[in-house]
């Protein structure tokens, strides 16, 4: 038998996200996760806030134009609705915990219901913080 | 049932600890659920505390933080945020690092960052608190 000639075509390899059809239930678990590793390394800003506070004047000074700068800002934005959308997450899991929601329509409300929640709560928390301010 | 009992390579003594194969039972779980219950109550209060930071000179700052109410909310707040985060991050290396020492290497820098955050935000906290800073 003549050996065969290699195929053209790369094998398959094991699927992963790309193959699947997405879900609101696919997106908001994974956006759950990235939450998570975003506030992982996002904890280092309140070490840096923290430990500025202690070290005195000049170097609080220095974190508080950071932060108060529209980068900072737009940082912390950011960073108000990835704590949101994790903690709203971690509700949903909570729900979950205890057997219930996971009708079809449950399952997808519930993780539809906390991507909108995440948002609103987002801009309802700095439309206040900036009117009281 | 007796049948299944015995059907069991499951010793005597294993059943009753009942920490099934991982050993450790569903400590990690659970603790991950309890700082999640935790944070969510101690985050609205950090927020708040955040929020009343924003814009006070250097003086006004430390004096707020200094009071005993906020520096304790701050505390458990960070003690809490960085056991979540840490076992959070362990279910991640587990899931996507393969090789064993790199798995092995990964676990411990996530412990060693979780530790070293939480370190220096407390000692931050308690520095602040006990005043003479201003």
């Amino acid at each position: 038998m003549a050996p065969t000639a290699r195929p053209t075509v790369a094998p398959p390899l094991s699927p992963h996200l790309q193959v699947y059809r997405w879900t609101w239930t696919m997106l908001m678990s994974i956006l759950n996760r990235a939450t998570g590793a975003a506030l992982y390394g996002g904890t280092l800003l309140v070490t840096i806030w923290l430990v500025a506070l202690a070290s005195g004047p000049k170097a609080y000074g220095a974190v508080a134009w950071f932060f108060g700068s529209w980068i900072g800002l737009l940082i912390l934005f950011a960073y108000t609705w990835v704590l949101l959308n994790h903690m709203l997450g971690g509700l949903r899991h909570f729900i979950w915990d205890t057997g219930r929601g996971f009708e079809r329509h449950e399952r997808m409300a519930l993780s539809r219901m906390s991507l909108i929640a995440s948002v609103a709560l987002t801009i309802v928390i700095w439309a206040l913080a900036l009117l009281l301010h | 049932m007796a049948e299944t009992k015995s059907a069991s390579i499951r010793t005597p003594r294993a059943r009753v600890k009942g920490l099934g194969a991982s050993g450790h039972g569903a400590e990690h779980f659970w603790m991950q659920r309890l700082t999640g219950a935790a944070n969510l109550l101690l985050m609205i209060a950090f927020a708040v505390i955040v929020a009343k930071m924003w814009g006070r000179p250097y003086p006004e700052a430390v004096a707020l933080v200094a009071q005993p109410v906020v520096a304790i909310v701050l505390l458990l707040t960070i003690v809490s945020a960085t056991i979540h985060m840490r076992l959070g991050m362990q279910v991640i290396i587990e899931d996507y690092v393969h090789g064993t020492g790199l798995k092995f290497a990964a676990l411990t820098a996530n412990t060693f960052y979780a530790v070293a955050v939480a370190a220096a935000c407390l000692y931050a906290i308690v520095r602040v608190g006990l005043g003479g800073l201003v």
